[in-house]
């Protein structure tokens, strides 16, 4: 049996043209257009064309970019709009976390809250009476059941929402994005629940951005795409397919972005000398001074050697702007010196999010003798193993003088993007293993480890 | 539509308790809390009771004696019609978050907001009732039959127009402007700070007949005399034939009313 088939669904929300959002009632009145008017005169839709089954007592996880239509597709299962074209057949009795506690008066205590909730989401008085305890419990409010609600933090607030709406005891659970509501102990007991849920056989809608509970958690995904389903099946395969596609456009909105930043730096002035720009900063090396810490974006030098391009690489030799922890990248400088130069340094630094410093490094510190440089150049700055955790991160390359007159510095224009499956914490992540001893054991994920 | 208002009755538990919080909700916080339900009236009727003794003691109708309580069996029930309608044309806006995020009938939202304001009314009707006693008014049980009836057509008639202008305000927000101004405009043309019968009076020169048929035009008046005539005036309710018209009319209009709301609805959690 079916707990939930959605068919052909779409759902158009009007936009109206500017002259609208002006109307009033007088002027629909006037020109007779009262119930012409409430048509739509221009229409947009958050979701086309969607057909989809599930049946009792499966789990489906639906994920997708903001914007993509989820939400809305849960409102449209739990009923609280109506499709514009299709069908929605729903059996049994629906709860929707959806916004948790709306409903909730502010002025009145949360005894009598959980009660107008618990009739409002369909149960009877009698019914939540019997429930209440087990809601409270669930809420962790039992000393604050009795305040009113205004004075309830936003969590207790959330909480007791939640605890209300998963004790409607429903067929069908609806979830959109609400795990984030407290604690971690708390979001492990919902996810207690939900399983508990699972194991009774109920069926689950799951809204989410949390991937890897779509994996563990869910018999099927569903990857929803600018209001189209772009994928439904198997969990893995499809939250991997969504994964990549959201590496891709991200690989996209950096190279628009780095695209922005140095053309941005390029309006200072080359002849402008570096003291402008950083007055107090005698640039000696990449990992130099305090003051190099300062995250100021920007190119300076007198350009008498020019850092043309930049450009990241992967081991396919792409140019990309995501990379895998763990995996090669390459830095590569085009270099030009329209007259030969026996004095210079070229210099690097990887800077995370926060603007602390990861790496810098220069030929200098390596001791490598500057001999000559004339005409095109490259130089590559090969990272064996990209041993960051994951975030991004920016890149500092420069060429200057021993003596840090600079030739050309690009500061924090450059960046990048590393994904990791493993989510460890920190700037660096040196290579290891864990060894034990024999008295220690562990049992390995279901889904094992894919970095 | 009809199986729609025939779903509403398994809402009853829920309208119950929404009206409660309503009236809970209202005084939380103050320290006389659900005094002031009483004390409210109390106070306005004592104000006007002072104004027309003390005050303003040669503005009216010699016949019309106290008129304090004259005006207070008219001004009870259109503070019951007027805050009903001023607060139903906000309720779906304000009330948004419901209708968006939970499955809720939406009428059950001005509904309450009728049912509250109706209480309120019964509580001033005990003060009321009250001075009813303590001044010695001429009351009877048949007449006082009426009593109910007259409430009964006032809350299908409010229920229309909740209804109604719940959902055209969602749409046109203009009208809770329009209403609080028209509103004042249709308290006057009332017979509650008046009694009806300066408009008959042969012998007053200058008497127009379309201030009268105005009077009669607007629903309100039929309900305020009806009012009066059960609880203040002694002598026969003249005025019943045409309560029960009213009777008749309203529940038309509620029919109406709640017909425009329930081909409104789809679009309420769109718009709010």
């Amino acid at each position: 049996m079916n707990a939930v088939t959605v068919e052909n669904v779409s759902k158009f929300y009007k936009r109206f043209a500017h002259k609208k959002q002006f109307q009033t009632l007088k002027s629909a009145l006037l020109s007779r257009s009262l119930v012409r008017d409430l048509e739509p005169d221009e229409t947009f839709s958050a979701v086309k064309d969607v057909t989809f089954t599930l049946p009792a007592g499966r789990t489906l996880g639906v994920i997708g970019r903001n914007g993509s239509g989820k939400s809305t597709m849960l409102k449209l299962v739990a009923g609280i709009t109506k499709p514009t074209t299709g069908t929605v057949t729903v059996q049994g009795r629906v709860s929707a976390l959806i916004e948790l506690g709306a409903g909730f008066h502010p002025e009145i205590s949360g005894r009598e809250n959980v009660f107008i909730n618990g009739i409002m989401l369909g149960l009877t008085k009698k019914e939540v009476a019997r429930r209440f305890d087990e809601i409270v419990e669930f809420a962790e409010l039992q000393e604050f059941i009795d305040a009113p609600v205004k004075t309830y933090s936003s969590g207790m607030y959330m909480r007791l929402g939640f605890a209300v709406a998963i004790h409607v005891d429903p067929d069908v659970l609806l979830v959109d994005e609400v795990l984030a509501v407290g604690d971690e102990g708390f979001t492990h007991k919902c996810l207690d629940k939900f399983a508990e849920f699972k194991r009774r056989g109920k069926t689950i809608l799951l809204v989410t951005h949390s991937l890897g509970l779509v994996e563990r958690f869910c018999d099927e995904a569903l990857w929803m795409d600018a209001g189209s389903m772009k994928a439904l099946g198997d969990p893995k395969r499809v939250v991997g397919a969504y994964v990549t596609n959201v590496e891709e456009s991200e690989e996209m909105e950096l190279a628009a972005g780095d695209a922005k930043a140095q053309e941005s730096a390029t309006t200072v002035s080359p002849d402008e000398p570096a003291s402008a720009v950083l007055p107090d900063n005698p640039i000696e090396s990449a990992t130099g001074p305090a003051d190099m810490f300062r995250a100021t974006e920007g190119r300076w030098g007198s350009r008498e050697i020019e850092i043309v391009d930049v450009s990241l690489t992967g081991k396919d030799g792409e140019r990309a702007h995501v990379f895998h922890s763990g995996e090669r990248l390459d830095v590569r400088l085009k270099l030009r010196a329209p007259v030969a130069i026996e004095d210079f340094v070229v210099g690097i630094g990887i800077f995370n999010a926060e603007g602390v410093c990861c790496y810098g490094t220069n030929t200098d510190i390596e001791e490598l003798k500057a001999k000559r440089i004339f005409g095109d150049a490259e130089a590559v700055f090969s990272i064996e193993s990209l041993d960051l955790v994951e975030g991004t991160y920016k890149l500092d390359v420069a060429i200057h003088k021993i003596d840090g007159y600079p030739y050309d510095y690009h500061r924090l224009l450059h960046t990048f993007r590393v994904k990791s499956r493993t989510k460890d914490v920190g700037i660096y992540r040196p290579k290891h293993a864990w060894q034990f001893s024999e008295a220690v054991t562990f049992t390995r994920p279901d889904a094992p480890d894919k970095s | 539509m009809l199986h729609n208002l025939v779903r509403l009755t398994r809402y009853r538990g829920l309208i119950q308790s929404l009206v409660a919080r309503e009236l809970k909700a209202r005084y939380r916080g103050s320290v006389l809390g659900f005094f002031w339900s009483f004390i409210n009236p109390l106070m306005l009727l004592l104000v006007y009771s002072f104004v027309f003794k003390y005050v303003m003691t040669a503005a009216h109708d010699p016949k019309v004696e106290p008129y304090a309580l004259f005006m207070f069996c008219g001004i009870l029930p259109w503070t019951w019609f007027s805050s009903s309608l001023a607060e139903s044309s906000g309720v779906l806006i304000s009330g948004g978050n419901l209708i968006k995020k939970v499955m809720f009938p939406a009428e059950i939202l001005p509904i309450v907001t009728v049912l509250a304001n109706m209480i309120h009314f019964f509580f001033g009707l005990i003060i009321l009732a009250g001075f009813l006693v303590w001044y010695q008014r001429p009351l009877n049980a048949g007449e006082l039959a009426l009593f109910p009836v007259a409430v009964a057509i006032q809350l299908i008639l409010t229920l229309g127009f909740a209804l109604l202008l719940s959902a055209l305000t969602v749409h046109f927000r203009d009208i809770r402007d329009i209403l609080s101004n028209l509103l004042t405009f249709w308290f006057f043309a009332t017979p509650i700070i008046y009694p009806y019968f300066i408009f008959e009076d042969p012998t007053k020169p200058g008497q127009e007949m379309w201030q009268a048929t105005l009077l009669k035009l607007n629903p309100f008046t039929h309900l305020a005399i009806s009012y009066q005539e059960i609880l203040f005036f002694a002598g026969p309710v003249g005025h019943w034939k045409l309560l029960l018209l009213l009777g008749a009319i309203s529940t038309v209009f509620f029919l109406f009313g709640y017909f425009v709301f329930d081909r409104l609805r789809d679009t309420f959690a769109e718009e709010v």
